[in-house]
């Protein structure tokens, strides 16, 4: 590991951050910085401790009449184990649940989880010297290789790594709010505006400014919250990333779909909203027809290569899975 | 991989080392010129040993011992990664150490406080032979900096049953009479998942133990054992 300086911020420092160079890199439960870190790929100078801000909104959980406010520095496990978060949005105790094994839940943070890199092989591994995330501009060598566990959605012919988070598709689907905060204040965005498709930067993944972070996550109470459900389909039962999943919330009245909610996991370059197949759902009454109906139109613009194809199989699959799984949900 | 990134780490750690030995050998030539009355000399020459310790620096692996890394005023000031003293409470106890900011808490427990019963497999969270509880849960110590950790209570296999206290934890016992293990060098964190498994009541049925435990590999494929061996100390312990 290269060196680098390590700076603990206190409680009060969330009003006034610190000046930020594009060198610096806060640190939360350091699940992905420490082990980019130790193979060369992230190569901060200096890490900003935020632990400490965990004492703040930033480690709280809070339930009001609107929706569910989730602090970006509680840890995955607590937001999984939470009560009401269990019996009120499912899927999101679900996603967090399935992701990454009991010690990485323990220590990761919420804010660092919808943030993590792609597990890439080419990018996590410097002997490739191709790789635009890593250095822009020379080239992509998964695109040639072995893309078994690469993007069918959202892909660009600079970039096709899979963004691997889970949680991120519970957000995504219920078009949760990130409250963000930096040395200019506050600002709120779209949980789905946070995340960039590759360009020819494709190391540049979120539109959060240097020295922003995230401070919570506002998910909206609604009707479909409690009929939710996340279906993960991956190389092993545990501990693995998807190789395609879906996060589904439905309201559904008498039968027929009001609204639904759709991400799929696993299978895009960003968390990755079905919104034109929530819309072929809507009015409509759920049954397996529907439901394939819908996953034909979800991966209608899927783009395979040259080991990843049966993806595109398997996400429509996993999608009907997880719609039929919400249909018949006893809330 | 995970051998090619735990030799790869070992080397760069050396060669942070061989900086401080070869800094008093220069102090030692230097000494000399220093009184020799063309300063300007003197300082140019100052300025040629320093780039070519920069270049040692990055280029010669030496050996060297860790105590003498964080103590040396001077790595401090080179090298904003040094930091002299931290403070960890491990197993009860208080522990005082010398370590840069990149020593994980794995290798402050191993390699600095002789802690060597937390084991390192790959170094990259993927096979938990390395957790330990911080704070009463556990997590990997090979993803923590040691830094982090101050100020926390740390526990490791060797503090399961606190200080003073020879018996084995319920647990441990419940691995010798499992056969819940071969080799062995997984089996300290698969005990302290184990542990905290019972603790925190995820031991319910065998698929809760099985996904509470996923993050601890044992490419002996003990697993039907350990699953057996927490079944065995959670009717021992009297938990549900």
């Amino acid at each position: 590991m290269r060196p680098f300086s390590y700076q603990r911020l206190q409680p009060g420092d969330i009003a006034t951050l610190p000046n930020h160079s594009s060198r610096d890199a806060y640190i939360a439960g350091g699940t992905t910085l420490l082990d980019l870190m130790k193979l060369d790929v992230m190569r901060p100078t200096r890490l900003i401790d935020l632990d400490a801000l965990s004492q703040t909104d930033l480690g709280s959980i809070e339930v009001a009449d609107n929706g569910l406010y989730l602090g970006a520095l509680v840890r995955m496990a607590d937001a999984a184990d939470h009560q009401h978060v269990r019996a009120h949005y499912p899927v999101v105790s679900q996603t967090l649940d399935l992701a990454a094994s009991q010690q990485i839940r323990n220590m990761a943070s919420l804010g660092g989880n919808v943030l993590q890199r792609t597990r890439c092989p080419y990018f996590r591994d410097t002997s490739w010297s191709a790789c635009n995330k890593r250095d822009p501009g020379s080239g992509c060598a998964a695109i040639g290789g072995f893309n078994r566990m690469h993007a069918v959605l959202g892909t660009s012919d600079n970039c096709i790594a899979t963004y691997p988070g889970d949680f991120a598709q519970a957000l995504i689907a219920l078009d949760a709010d990130v409250l963000i905060t930096g040395a200019r204040g506050d600002r709120t965005i779209k949980f789905s505006e946070l995340h960039i498709e590759p360009t020819d930067q494709p190391g540049v993944e979120s539109t959060l400014n240097p020295g922003e972070l995230i401070r919570s996550f506002r998910v909206p109470a609604g009707p479909w919250t409690r009929r939710s459900a996340y279906v993960k389909v991956r190389d092993r039962e545990s501990y693995e990333f998807a190789m395609a999943s879906a996060a589904v919330a439905l309201h559904l009245d008498a039968g027929t779909v009001s609204e639904a909610r759709i991400a799929l996991g696993g299978v895009a370059t960003v968390p990755w909203r079905a919104r034109e197949a929530e819309t072929r759902l809507a009015g409509k009454r759920l049954d397996e027809a529907a439901a394939m109906d819908a996953a034909e139109v979800a991966f209608a613009d899927a783009r395979a290569y040259r080991h990843n194809a049966f993806k595109i199989e398997l996400g429509k699959a996993t999608l009907v899975r997880a719609l039929l799984q919400v249909k018949a949900m006893e809330i | 991989m995970g051998a090619w990134n735990q030799f790869k780490g070992h080397d760069i750690r050396q060669k942070r080392y061989s900086c401080t030995l070869l800094m008093s050998c220069v102090e030692f030539r230097l000494m000399p010129q220093r009184s020799a009355p063309a300063s300007g000399f003197s300082r140019r020459l100052f300025i040629g040993i320093t780039a070519t310790l920069a270049a040692v620096r990055a280029l010669t692996p030496s050996r060297g011992s860790a105590q003498q890394l964080g103590k040396d005023a001077r790595e401090e000031l080179v090298d904003p990664s040094a930091r002299a003293g931290l403070s960890l409470r491990v197993n009860g106890r208080p522990v005082s150490l010398s370590v840069d900011s990149r020593t994980t808490l794995l290798d402050a427990l191993r390699e600095h406080a002789g802690l060597t019963g937390s084991k390192k497999g790959c170094d990259h969270g993927q096979c938990g032979a390395c957790t330990v509880h911080v704070a009463g849960r556990p997590v990997l110590s090979c993803l923590t900096l040691a830094v982090m950790a101050a100020g926390k209570e740390i526990t490791t296999i060797e503090g399961l049953t606190g200080a003073g206290d020879d018996r084995l934890h319920v647990l441990q016992q419940a691995f010798i009479d499992n056969d819940a293990f071969q080799c062995g060098y997984c089996t300290p964190g698969q005990i302290m998942s184990g542990v905290a498994c019972l603790q925190a009541g995820k031991a319910g049925t065998e698929a809760e133990i099985r996904e509470y435990m996923s993050g601890n590999l044992c490419r002996c494929a003990a697993y039907p054992n350990i699953v057996a061996a927490i079944q065995d100390a959670k009717s021992k312990m009297g938990r549900t």
